[in-house]
């Protein structure tokens, strides 16, 4: 199993990307050695820009500096870049449809030990609620590569949430990644579980379980949150004996409000494994915070097997 | 340069045209910005007929000059220039406000050519001008970025971190213009939230400071002129202004920040703007 650090596969990214067009540049909040763009500021410092520990300025410079052509990232901690800055946000990029690229470093509960002030679990529910706002959450390094090169292709707003921790491989270079498609990781044929993020691992592990026990799971990657192809969601979810959401952000306003709306009226048992309207807090480990949030394999076999049951 | 008497009274008549137009748009019985708008009608004649290099018919030219209103709710001033220079016909002014129209409440980047970007929040412009300026030294191109704030909107925060960033990245491409009008929604600034003194704050900050009258043209002139010829640092203009100006019953009147006029009062300030 290989495992790779989306940040640096980011940072990474961004240099490869930056040679080939000089309109990329990059706006960073002091946090360039964690969000990993300090990569991009070793090879082109004149198109880096340390904007300070003020991130509201931070975010309307990147709307001016896209206004004029650039193509901008602004970086910081997902809690950061989008709930402190949600007004520049909103007035200053997305009214205007202007083209900056939005990070979410360290999102959901990966900056485990920081507690709740650093993790974002928000902040898909607040950019989804913005007109002319795309959201992405990559679910791996290979498609982590995927979605910033997208994001630099499509012109306008794009916010893009990623994991602080190692992650193993889920998908092949040869998937292709486009802007509002799920993609199914695994196939199955009882449930259906719609995931993103790190919680598609926690799924697969969980399907590999139920097929022992005779539970055939399909496991669907959901990384493209806005847009998505609601036909695509509702082909995926079709014939099932029911349909599982799992994510590290709050249950209002996420993956698991997307799909319980694109699915509504539908005779189809849904639960929903997210952050049940409350904040996160310091753990020694990730996957004990996870484990807290009934957020892993263990919460997904369960639910899957009280689904089959009904 | 002095400015000739040619040019003053020119001037004049194309600022007292733009304050026409703004009370034209409130027109009687109906809220509107008079008293911000007013305030900064002679500087936006000043930069727009005298010291902006634009194109009205190619209003997305590289290599104009920028225009930031920041404090958007001034925007029927603005409406009101790009209009008399013929970013789109002087009729458009009668839809104000209506369902549809190009011309919002607020400034709207993607309806109406010549506006630069989305201001309304307070407090984002001067970052979004910062933005630009960067932008022109990337690209080692000559154009300047303006910007208009207002002295309550400065209280802002983010005024504060893009005055920063502004003097640590040596924008001296960038003029900011502080419209001093001195009153803010609900009153005099020295008596709901005063947010002097401005000259030592933004020296304080690393900024080039220049005080002008905003309302003498030749004054104006002046201080833009020296604004550009600065180097190494973003300039202030701390333009001291009237809100309501021209208006006689609304002069340094909280009541006109965003008030109605009757239909006495808009005649009188009609004819008060006669030529």
């Amino acid at each position: 199993m290989v495992k790779q650090n989306c940040r640096l596969v980011y940072g990474k990214t961004l240099v490869e990307l930056g040679t080939r067009n000089e309109r990329i540049v990059v706006l960073e909040a002091d946090l360039g050695k964690s969000t990993m763009t300090s990569l991009f500021q070793e090879v082109f410092p004149e198109r880096y820009f340390e904007m300070g520990i003020a991130e509201q300025n931070m975010v309307s410079t990147a709307a001016g500096l896209a206004i004029s052509g650039k193509i901008p990232f602004v970086n910081s901690f997902a809690v950061f870049s989008t709930g402190r800055v949600y007004d520049q946000i909103r007035q200053s990029i997305c009214l205007g449809k202007v083209n900056v690229k939005i990070m979410g470093s360290s999102c959901g509960l990966s900056d485990f030990s920081d507690g709740a002030t650093h993790q974002g679990i928000e902040d898909i529910a607040l950019m989804r609620v913005l007109p002319n706002m795309t959201v992405l959450a990559p679910v791996d390094g290979i498609e982590t590569k995927k979605v910033i090169e997208a994001a630099v292709d499509y012109e306008g707003p794009v916010y893009i949430r990623l994991n602080r921790n190692e992650i193993p491989d889920m998908t092949c270079e040869s998937d292709k990644f486009l802007i509002g498609m799920p993609s199914i990781i695994r196939q199955g044929n009882d449930i259906t579980v719609f995931a993103n993020g790190y919680m598609v691992w926690e799924a697969m592990k969980a399907a590999i379980t139920l097929e022992k026990e005779g539970i055939s799971v399909r496991v669907v990657n959901v990384s493209s949150l806005k847009p998505v192809n609601e036909i695509a969601i509702r082909d995926l979810s079709a014939g099932m004996k029911g349909i599982i959401t799992i994510e590290e952000h709050s249950i209002i306003g996420g993956l698991g409000s997307l799909i319980t709306f694109i699915l509504r009226g539908w005779p189809i048992p849904i639960e929903c494994l997210a952050i049940n309207d409350q904040f996160g807090q310091s753990a020694l480990t990730y996957e004990s915070l996870l484990g807290y949030y009934h957020l892993n394999e263990k919460e997904v076999v369960k639910t899957a097997k009280r689904i089959i049951s009904y | 340069m002095p400015l000739t008497e040619k040019q003053i009274k020119y001037f004049e008549l194309t600022a007292r045209n733009l304050r026409r137009k703004i009370v034209t748009m409130i027109g009687p019985d109906n809220p509107g910005h008079l008293g911000g708008s007013c305030s900064i009608a002679d500087i936006l004649t000043v930069l727009y007929f005298h010291r902006m290099r634009h194109n009205p018919a190619d209003p997305k030219w590289p290599g104009r000059d920028r225009f930031i209103l920041s404090k958007g709710h001034a925007a029927l001033a603005l409406y009101s220039v790009l209009s008399e220079c013929g970013y789109f016909p002087w009729e458009e002014l009668a839809t104000i406000k209506h369902l549809g129209s190009i011309l919002q409440g607020h400034p709207d980047m993607l309806k109406v050519p010549g506006i630069e970007a989305n201001t309304g929040s307070l407090g984002q412009g001067l970052s979004i001008a910062c933005g630009m300026a960067m932008a022109g030294k990337l690209d080692k191109s000559d154009y300047r970025v303006y910007c208009i704030m207002g002295d309550g909107e400065i209280a802002e925060g983010q005024i504060w971190e893009a005055s920063m960033a502004a003097s640590y990245y040596k924008l001296d491409n960038l003029t900011a213009i502080l419209d001093k009008n001195r009153v803010m929604a609900t009153g005099p600034i020295t008596e709901r939230y005063d947010t002097n003194p401005h000259k030592e704050k933004w020296l304080a900050n690393n900024w080039f400071v220049i005080e002008a009258d905003g309302h003498n043209f030749s004054d104006i002139v002046d201080a833009l002129e020296k604004a550009a010829s600065n180097t190494g640092k973003p300039t202030l203009i701390i333009a001291h202004t009237v809100k309501g100006k021209g208006i006689p019953f609304a002069e340094g009147k909280a009541a006109f920040h965003n008030g109605i006029m009757n239909k006495e009062q808009y005649y009188e300030a009609l004819e008060a703007l006669k030529e």
